[in-house]
């Protein structure tokens, strides 16, 4: 186990090398430049912007340089868009707000997603089967984007019960709504997940026999059912953890929320390589560990799984 | 037993307090609001709020608020004195000298001194700082300025000296009239040395910003809002009536415009097409005024262009098809201006030449235009294809499928139209890659020339490859004559006739905005506002 750990931790170095090359390459190779802007600049003056990042190095150069600076002295250089901030204010600023809303976003959807889902399997083509399967089909076709301004609407301006917008310190009237904007789908999906692969664990030969020695039911969910059904759900929780915590766009262009998501897009709208490459580390480092996370629970839960 | 007394004591100070606050306007002597606190949205994070390196409009306002330059501007973009309290020139124009009041002060009690100002426009121009907007010293023509950014020159050879703490001497390389209105502008605002040399770039961080302005900024969360409050030190204080401002940051216009409904904002811009039916709504609170700005078409006139756009009769005829009604009434409906020349109207002392195109009638316009083309040899039997390019937007996309739906209904030319990414279409039209191209220009400071300096063969902006002696000529003598005004008229008639750029509207201010709140500087055409003019009055 120990030395699986230690050999796919060990894969992970190249693997961040190979995207971090990859990242860099396809970005410089979009059109366009940080310091293009609607009114040119004069040569001389792009001249000294150029010689300050080190833009007129060859690729190799300033790709070397990066990997330098970032794993010596963990310093992802400066913002070529916010000349008074470097990238790793950047991320220390908007990180904690996307992780905040997103992990809350992520245990609501969890929950009740994983409620619905249980809840319409046991009770299969009941009334509650129809509403589950109902809420949660209602809230897969309600993308965020749609989902954000209905809420706005209602609480803000309609009920006046809530800010529409921003994040103060992540007080709690702030974070309603960015949860329910985040979580709605992805809840529908592990929902919907939750109830096939239940419903297949609940046809399957050994809860059947479970059932012939007069188990009573409750225990056969959890003791013996759960855990098998937990699987497919587990595959798709890891990399939807990942998604949720490296932020939404649209939550943090609709709420203002000040996440990494916007900065994410702004940056390569801007051409702001630094800050572009610094999100695309971290989520690419988030994503190699959670998937890692996931085989282990994997095999923590499936026996036949050997690490 | 002395808490009761204690506390109805600090209930009568709180009141006392109260009372003290409502007070009314020093010169209008209206009743003013209890709360001054001004919340206002802006679209984007602004790149920088260190004056020198300073570039977008809503970074410029809080420079504004919390540093103050030699010479401000008033509501109607009038100069006045800031930290100078007046200026004199000598008679060919190329020496100014400004003199500094000697009672501002930085707000950690420094007092302002022409020193702050040489230094900072020394790094203005330094290549080390290499601040993207160093070409608005180039425009200023200070004496070595290229030389310097060029990096052939130190940055102390720049003409600018402190002969002593309150005055300052500027030396130009040409004679130029206007100097005095850019130093209204936020690059050439003072920096305070010390603290820029303690901090680094992160001398503009709230912990460790000194200003001179009539704010300091308390507090910045980027992406979220950025936070200013009154500077006590400032020298007109008292005159200041807006405690506290801040700016949120929310990209999309109608989440704004619906924080705004409810409560959340002071002003706000309206998106487009919905000026009518907000004005309707709320007829106090929509506000249109003109801009010094202008959105036109460019016609490339280089080799990589269609052959016919070489044509002057098609490049008319294209100008001339262009309904502008449409689009300023039924497209964007915000107050906007139809363009039948570069320099907006609201532009101070420009006189519009007589063109007759602006008198026609639609249909007589439709009608000289094919006129042109059947001369030009275009028609039905061999149609013109043409590129459109523009950048990705939703008003931009609605002006090119209108423009180019007139275009074809009138004259049969077929417009494929290319919607680009900002950036790329950057590239694409600093290569020449297009037929026609959408761009948007607000002059930076209110002069012709702001304008038409764009239509000189030289000029990096200029990349439709439009070049005329004339046109050079004139502008060339604009700069050092006193009244240029009737050259920039003459500039306007040869590119009425040349037409190598298609004017389409002049844009209005179109905003939502409190109707307590006072004194919004709607004829500063080019909004240059300074929070400490505003006011709330009670309601």
């Amino acid at each position: 186990m120990l030395t699986y750990i230690l050999k796919r931790l060990f894969y992970a170095i190249p693997t961040l090398l190979i995207l971090i090359v990859f990242s860099f390459v396809l970005m410089h190779s979009a059109p366009g430049g940080p310091f293009s802007s609607d009114r040119p600049l004069p040569p001389e003056v792009l001249a000294n912007l150029e010689a300050k990042y080190h833009l007129t190095d060859p690729l190799w150069k300033q790709i070397g340089r990066y990997v330098y600076d970032v794993v010596f002295h963990f310093d992802f250089g400066p913002s070529f868009q916010y000349k008074d901030r470097t990238v790793n204010e950047i991320i220390a600023q908007g990180f904690p707000v996307t992780l905040t809303y997103g992990a809350i976003s992520f245990a609501v959807a969890v929950i009740a997603g994983c409620a619905l889902g249980m809840t319409a399997a046991l009770n299969k083509n009941s009334v509650w089967d129809y509403l589950a399967v109902g809420i949660s089909i209602g809230a897969q076709v309600l993308p965020n984007f749609v989902m954000a301004p209905i809420l706005v609407l209602i609480f803000t301006l309609w009920l006046g019960w809530l800010p529409g917008g921003g994040w103060n310190g992540g007080q709690w009237q702030y974070l309603i709504m960015p949860v329910i904007a985040l979580s709605t789908s992805f809840m529908a999906s592990i929902a919907r997940i939750m109830r096939s692969s239940l419903l297949e664990v609940m046809h399957s030969n050994f809860i059947r026999t479970a059932r012939a020695k007069g188990i009573p039911a409750r225990t056969i969910l959890f003791r013996h059912a759960l855990k098998p059904a937990m699987l497919p759900v587990i595959s798709y929780l890891g990399p939807t953890f990942v998604v949720m915590i490296t932020g939404s766009v649209v939550i943090d262009l609709y709420f203002t929320t000040g996440g990494i998501g916007q900065a994410f897009v702004n940056s390569a709208l801007n051409r702001d390589y630094a800050v572009m490459m610094g999100i695309t580390i971290l989520i690419g480092t988030l994503t190699i560990f959670f998937n890692l996370l996931v085989d282990i629970l994997y095999a923590w839960i499936d026996p036949k799984i050997k690490l | 037993m002395k808490t009761p007394a204690i506390l109805s004591m600090t209930t009568a100070l709180t009141l006392c307090a109260t009372v003290a606050m409502s007070a009314n306007h020093p010169v209008t002597n209206e009743l003013l609001s209890d709360e001054q606190v001004f919340t206002y949205r802006i679209g984007d994070e602004f790149a920088s709020i260190d004056p020198q390196m300073s570039e977008d409009v809503d970074g410029g306002a809080i420079v504004r608020d919390i540093f103050e330059g030699l010479m401000n501007q008033d509501a109607e973009g009038n100069l006045v004195p800031g930290v100078a309290t007046h200026f004199d020139a000598n008679e060919d124009k190329t020496v100014y000298t400004f003199y500094l009041r000697d009672d501002a002060k930085w707000s950690d009690g420094t007092p302002v001194t022409a020193g702050d100002f040489e230094y900072s426009w020394k790094r203005f121009v330094d290549p080390a700082t290499a601040s993207p907007y160093s070409w608005f010293a180039e425009e200023m023509g200070l004496v070595n300025v290229s030389a310097i950014i060029a990096g052939d020159m130190e940055a102390s050879e720049l003409g600018v000296t402190a002969l002593d703490d309150h005055t300052l001497e500027v030396r130009l390389e040409t004679s130029m009239g206007h100097f005095p209105l850019m130093t209204t502008s936020e690059p050439t605002f003072p920096s305070p040395r010390w603290v820029v040399e303690e901090f680094g770039s992160s001398w503009t961080k709230p912990e460790n910003i000194v200003s001179n302005g009539a704010y300091v900024l308390s507090e910045h969360v980027p992406q979220e809002k950025t936070v200013r409050v009154r500077n006590a030190m400032y020298w007109n204080n008292d005159a200041t009536i807006i405690d506290r401002v801040e700016a949120l940051v929310i990209s999309d216009e109608n989440a704004a415009l619906t924080r705004y409904l409810a409560g959340e904002l002071d002003r706000t811009e309206v998106p487009t097409g919905q000026f009518n039916s907000l004005s309707k709504q709320h007829p106090e609170e929509a506000i249109s005024f003109p801009r010094s700005c202008a959105y036109y078409y460019f016609i490339n006139m280089t080799d990589s262009a269609h052959p016919a756009l070489l044509d002057q009769r098609v490049r008319e005829a294209l100008y001339l098809t262009i309904n502008r009604e449409v689009i300023t009434n039924a497209i964007l409906q915000g107050g906007e201006f139809e363009a039948y020349t570069f320099t907006p109207e609201a532009i101070s002392n420009f006189v519009p030449p007589e063109n007759p195109a602006a008198e026609m009638t639609q249909a007589e316009r439709i009608e000289r235009a094919r006129a042109l083309m059947a001369e030009a040899g275009y028609g039905p039997d061999n149609p013109i294809e043409l590129d459109l390019l523009y950048n990705t937007s939703e008003t931009h996309r609605k002006i090119a499928i209108a423009v180019s739906q007139m275009w074809k209904q009138a004259l049969g030319v077929e417009i494929v139209l290319q919607n680009m990414e900002w950036k790329t279409f950057l590239e694409a039209r600093s290569n020449q890659e297009f037929d026609i191209g959408r761009a948007g220009w607000c002059g930076p400071y209110n002069m012709a020339s702001s304008f038409l300096d764009l239509m000189s063969s030289t000029h990096v902006y200029n990349d439709a490859g439009y070049a005329n002696d004339e046109v050079d000529a004139l502008l060339d003598a604009a700069k050092t004559t006193d009244d240029p005004s009737e050259s920039f008229t003459r500039i306007e008639q040869v590119l009425a006739q040349d037409v190598p750029i298609l004017p389409i509207y002049h844009y209005a201010g179109v905003y939502m905005m409190d109707e307590s709140l006072q004194n919004w500087p709607v004829g500063n055409v080019e909004q240059k506002w300074y929070s400490r003019e505003l006011y709330f009055t009670a309601e």
